[in-house]
């Protein structure tokens, strides 16, 4: 387990060492200088030689990598140029944000997803499974910016009952307050994915059901019950977790559409407010700590596979 | 044996009903899409502001958007977005993705390490991400949104198109024109890709929906084609602040969207049941 652990936490070290190189290249690499862009297109040599000046850009690329990098190993994430502030508490109190909209979602996905799908397949061909067979056809292919939409309309519009857009702090509107504001937020994001995830559970448990084993626990006169619980749906989860993995990738792509839709001020809208405002310091540790997120979700779903399945623990140590 | 040869004539089993639907349904939207310009009953693009917010009616209808320019004229001509970046990007993704493949697959060794480490990489990343670093920095645009979304799906084709080849390549009758003396072009050309289209056919299938999803999505984020294209996603956008008193604007391009979204799909997983039967009944993770 040690070596395993260790192998991938070297691999995520690369993973994230290889996306400063990537966004630092694709940045200073493109061509159009960096000043020009910041500054737009009327801007005055004497403006983008000042500019050019106070953001080292006249610096050999691998001296300006360098000061970029090794600031971010010290934490240092550089200035916000729009915000006039550091970028690393920026991003820091995005993120924390961004993080409730996230664990919220990821636990009812998983959680509504895995209870849906084993319905499903413990009634394979009943009335329900077949409406949710339909229903995660349309649900997987509704974009969630176009659900931002539909839930505003009519939960907002219509019917009045949550805000449309906007984030309260518990510290000002309470819990209720704050929670109301995550409603529709969550519901959009979870919608797609618990379609996702269940319709994967569905045929994974129902691979499971028809496996020998289950047949072998029926023959020995166990319960219906406790053949689903004991013998199938262990079996049936994993495939489940590394789905969820897959959907923190989607997630994340969600967060972005969904924060920015519902002025939700967390990771994914200060990337598309830093990109629209070319921010590079903000855009490009925004990047960095999005990879890092993804990285360390993936690295907890393999953990949790190979604590769950034996076989990859001791061929993850052998190897 | 018999699966062997099931599966070297799907063209002979009757196609399913779903499939025709979709392809049918397709077919009706690309054409739209392709006569756009000329079906359109109004301008697309002609302000009219006394004609502001109107709601749907036989002159207009889908309504009329916050320049009084006729909705459905808009909603046709921005079809033809939608269908380029789920194709366009596709066709780039499959056209980079499988030769990478391939080539890492015939050349064991460094090349496929450095390929497939790459792949690895670019698969550690979120989808999302991928497209929105390759659009931050340029001046947005149709041809930028299909570029991006292609390379995001690159390194998915790569390790398919490998897979593929690996599998292929320990087969008895690749094995067969080795010890005919043929070339590892030959082989490539007469004994792998023959037999390796319909994995690949299925995946591309698929992978369009993901392809238009994306670059909806991306659009709708202002990184896609600019104001004043017709983009459905940029549509949905453009729609927010009139959402309350016109919700058409914003509605009629997503409908449709929604059911160019379903219909793909629809084929894409008809076709993964007639050409390959071993993923029936399993989604795609």
């Amino acid at each position: 387990m040690a070596g395993f652990l260790l192998r991938r936490l070297g691999s995520l070290a690369f993973v994230l060492w290889a996306m400063t190189v990537l966004v630092f290249a694709i940045v200073h690499l493109l061509p159009g200088s960096v000043a020009h862009m910041i500054l737009g297109e009327y801007a005055t040599n004497e403006a983008i030689a000042v500019l050019e000046a106070k953001l080292g850009l006249n610096d050999p690329l691998p001296v300006q990598y360098w000061r970029w990098f090794s600031g971010l190993l010290g934490g240092d994430f550089g200035q916000s140029l729009t915000m006039e502030r550091p970028a690393g508490p920026v991003i820091l109190e995005a993120l924390g944000r961004s993080a409730v909209l996230a664990g919220v979602s990821i636990v009812l996905v998983a959680v509504i997803g895995v209870s849906l799908g084993i319905h499903s397949a413990v009634h394979k061909g009943s009335a329900t499974d077949r409406a949710l067979t339909l229903g995660q056809y349309f649900f997987i292919a509704v974009p969630e910016f176009f659900w931002c939409i539909l839930v505003i309309l009519f939960f907002a519009v219509w019917l009045g009952w949550l805000p449309a857009t906007g984030y309260t702090p518990i510290a000002d509107g309470g819990v209720t307050g704050w929670a109301k504001h995550l409603v529709l937020p969550v519901s959009t994001l979870v919608l797609g994915l618990i379609a996702h995830v269940s319709r994967l559970t569905r045929s994974s448990m129902l691979e499971a059901i028809e496996s020998r084993y289950v047949l072998a626990a029926r023959a020995k006169g166990l319960p219906e019950r406790l053949v689903l619980r004991r013998h199938a749906l262990p079996n049936a989860l994993l495939p489940t977790i590394t789905v969820l993995a897959v959907d923190i990738g989607i997630l994340i792509g969600g967060i972005v559409v969904v924060e920015s839709v519902f002025a939700y001020p967390g990771l994914g809208r200060m990337l598309v407010y830093a990109i629209d405002n070319q921010d590079l310091p903000l855009m490009m540790g925004g990047m960095i700590v999005i990879t890092a997120v993804y990285a360390l979700a993936n690295l907890a779903a393999d953990i949790l596979y190979a604590v769950l399945n034996p076989r990859i623990r001791v061929g993850g140590t052998a190897a | 044996m018999s699966g062997a040869a099931g599966a070297a004539t799907p063209a002979r089993r009757r196609l399913p009903r779903t499939l025709v639907i979709g392809l049918v349904v397709v077919g009706v939207i690309a054409l739209l899409a392709a006569l756009g310009p000329w079906i359109a009953p109004h301008d697309p693009d002609a302000f009219a502001m006394r004609m502001r917010l109107r709601p749907p009616s036989l002159a207009h209808p889908f309504g009329t958007d916050e320049f009084g320019r006729d909705v459905l004229s808009r909603v046709l001509a921005g079809a033809h977005y939608s269908l380029l970046m789920g194709f366009g990007a596709t066709a780039i993704s499959l056209a980079i993705g499988v030769p990478l493949g391939l080539l890492a697959a015939l050349h064991r060794g460094w090349v496929e390490e450095v390929v497939m480490r790459g792949v690895d990489l670019m698969i550690s990343l979120p989808p999302v991400l991928l497209g929105l670093l390759i659009l931050a920095v340029t001046e947005p645009g149709l041809f930028k949104t299909i570029l991006a979304v292609g390379l995001v799906y690159v390194p998915i084709m790569t390790r398919l198109a490998r897979a593929v080849a690996l599998e292929l390549l320990a087969e008895d009758f690749v094995e067969a024109a080795r010890a005919r003396g043929e070339g590892a072009w030959h082989i490539l050309a007469r004994e792998i890709m023959p037999n390796a289209w319909p994995p690949l056919i299925v995946e591309t299938a698929l992978r369009i929906t993901f392809a238009i999803l994306l670059g909806s999505a991306l659009s709708f984020l202002g990184l896609g084609p600019q104001p004043p294209a017709s983009e459905w996603g940029l549509m949905i956008a453009e729609s927010r602040p009139f959402i309350a008193e016109a919700p058409w604007i914003g509605l009629a391009p997503g409908l449709c969207l929604c059911l160019l979204l379903i219909t793909v799909n629809v084929v894409g997983e008809g076709l993964r049941d007639l050409l390959d039967p071993r993923l029936r009944g399993r989604g795609h993770g």
